[in-house]
């Protein structure tokens, strides 16, 4: 396991149902990646199709022993890639998942577990949900995945890190909206900026943050990609509203040290949550 | 373009609010505003293989605006301003026409419509102002989509929020284009980023109006102004305060209820036809896909 390790932010603009011609777009951003000294690469949720699918998600689903998956790990000899597809399962399920895919194979899937289906989201009415909130051992030390609106919900980080997850890389087609305050970004991406660097000092953990660009629909998507160390430090960021790949090197020596610091996640006590949880579940109906 | 406009039936004039109302105004940052829209009309008018754009050029503040947006996203040179007066049409609105096409750098040409308009209308001699309002509108939107199809290139939309809203627009007429850029703005907000955008102040600051006849202004044939229902619509729209938070907050009841009910009875000009669901697919329902599906 390597404690440093680079990382480079894909910050694509995927075209909207058209997975040979995002994939294309992988295989550049991947040797782009290679190049600058990276030995991680992580594109923005569903990187390989698009969002706003609609009735098109069964047509761009991929199996995870599907061909596409398998150019990417192919993609994966000397970089492990994060990239993020519609994942179709031998029962005909399509989930919104990211893959882990390191040295040649599918490590990990992360079916997204917070499918948001309310204002301009409809991704409940495609996408089955994902049941799992889960840690992996990569080659880079403990991380987990999480999808876009997956951290906008405490409780899945909050696993994550006592999962044993040294950093979170969340991939993310996040739009923006409400241009309203006299800032440099929209509404929401002060938002995310707000919650990255809550989470990152809450848990002593970096937070890698990868959002896209472009318009569908005319929907726009922010970017302003983004690592956040356990203090809750910007070490790099992708422009807004723009395409970019950038790199940063993470020390996971800062974990360490922020932990030392305040060991907020020793002192957690699971027993007083699951204990309160259980109340919670069975006591009366809110 | 200025349109001719004619407001929802069974919906009068109705009284504006006079008491000092506690709700905001609608909230813009006219520079990221300007930055993105800019990049969405580059965006979503490239990927569908196209460089350029066409819009009517009214004169007024919405196609100045647009006619802007376009140019930096595109380049002067890959937008038309078509000017297609009436021979009602005031000089002073050709005339800022040409100080919009000036200042952004576009192309103008002038297509008159007098003669076909005239020629249909002396078939049908009785026919009322809206009337005359809409045929003139939808003239000029085939005279917009002729000159795209010559030119490869999209018809560019201008119309707003409020008159969206408001259903102050005639259905496939100035309503319809490929790409608009103003949609989510209201009127006001337009006023703001027009002047950002550097539109000339005597197209921002003169009353908006359809300019089909001398002296029409929007705000006497709706009977308000704009900032009072932008900031009733801002409020009730994306704010969602219901009815009596809106009485609540200093709105006059009548003025809620107007507005509300033209929003209601122009919902149709914001939608598709309706299509009779008989098979187990159908358009726009159960066949979903987004406009950019596969670009």
């Amino acid at each position: 396991m390597a404690d440093r390790f680079t990382v480079a932010l894909a910050q694509t603009k995927p075209h909207l149902g058209d997975v040979a011609r995002n994939l294309r777009q992988h295989e550049e951003a991947v040797a782009a990646a290679r190049d600058a000294g990276a030995n991680l690469v992580v594109f923005p949720e569903l990187s390989l199709t698009g969002y706003h699918l609609k009735d098109d998600v069964p047509s761009v689903a991929q199996r995870v022993d599907g061909p596409v998956v398998r150019r990417l790990e192919e993609l994966s000899r000397d970089v492990t890639v994060v990239a993020s597809l519609v994942e179709e399962t031998s029962d005909f399920r399509f989930f919104n998942s990211a893959l882990w895919i390191e040295q040649g194979a599918v490590r990990h899937v992360h079916r997204k577990v917070y499918l948001p289906t309310y204002g301009m989201f409809d991704e409940s009415r495609y996408f089955a949900r994902g049941g799992h909130v889960r840690a992996l051992d990569t080659g880079f030390g403990r991380g987990a995945m999480l999808v876009c609106e997956d951290l906008w919900h405490a409780s899945t980080i909050y696993l994550a890190a006592l999962d044993g997850a040294l950093f979170v890389v969340c991939p993310s087609s996040s739009p923006l909206r409400g241009v309203s305050e006299d800032a440099a970004q929209d509404d929401n991406a002060r938002f995310w900026e707000l919650i990255t660097r809550a989470y990152a000092q809450t848990y002593g953990i970096f937070v890698v943050y990868v959002n896209r660009v472009g318009f569908e629909d005319g929907v726009g998507f922010w970017g302003g990609s983004e690592v956040v160390d356990p203090h809750g430090r910007t070490l790099v960021k992708a422009p807004y509203y723009e395409p970019g790949l950038v790199t940063c090197e993470i020390d996971l020596a800062e974990v360490r040290r922020k932990r030392i610091a305040a060991p907020l996640l020793r002192d957690e006590d699971i027993d007083l949550t699951l204990r309160e949880l259980t109340r919670i579940r069975h006591g009366a109906p809110r | 373009m200025s349109a001719p406009r004619t407001a929802a039936p069974g919906t009068e004039p109705v009284p504006a609010a006079t008491d000092a109302v506690r709700t905001p105004p609608p909230p813009l940052n006219a520079k990221l505003a300007h930055r993105l829209l800019v990049d969405f009309v580059a965006d979503e008018v490239k990927k569908t293989g196209v460089t350029r754009v066409v819009l009517g050029l009214s004169g007024g503040v919405d196609s100045a605006l647009a006619a802007g947006l376009a140019a930096e996203a595109l380049g002067a040179a890959n937008v038309l301003g078509i000017k297609m007066p009436y021979r009602t049409s005031s000089a002073e609105s050709l005339q800022h026409a040409d100080q919009v096409a000036e200042r952004f750098g576009i192309e103008s040409m002038t297509v008159e419509i007098s003669p076909q308009i005239d020629a249909y209308f002396e078939r049908f001699p009785d026919a009322s102002a809206s009337r005359r309002g809409n045929k003139m509108a939808r003239e000029r939107m085939t005279i917009l989509y002729d000159h795209s199809a010559r030119l490869g290139a999209l018809v560019l939309g201008t119309s707003n929020k409020t008159e969206l809203l408001l259903g102050y627009g005639t259905l496939y007429g100035d309503m319809a284009s490929a790409v608009n850029p103003l949609g989510d703005l209201y009127k006001v907000q337009v006023w703001d980023l027009a002047r950002h955008a550097g539109v000339p102040h005597e197209v921002v600051d003169k009353p908006p109006t359809a300019d089909l006849w001398v002296g029409q202004t929007d705000e006497s044939e709706l009977g308000f102004a704009y900032p009072e229902v932008d900031r009733l619509l801002y409020a009730m729209i994306d704010l969602r305060f219901g009815r009596d938070e809106l009485v609540a907050a200093g709105f006059a009841p009548d003025f809620v209820d107007g507005v509300a009910r033209m929003v209601q009875r122009s919902q149709f000009k914001r939608k598709l036809p309706v299509i009779a669901k008989l098979s187990r697919r159908t358009i726009d329902r159960d066949f979903r896909y987004a406009r950019d599906w596969g670009l």
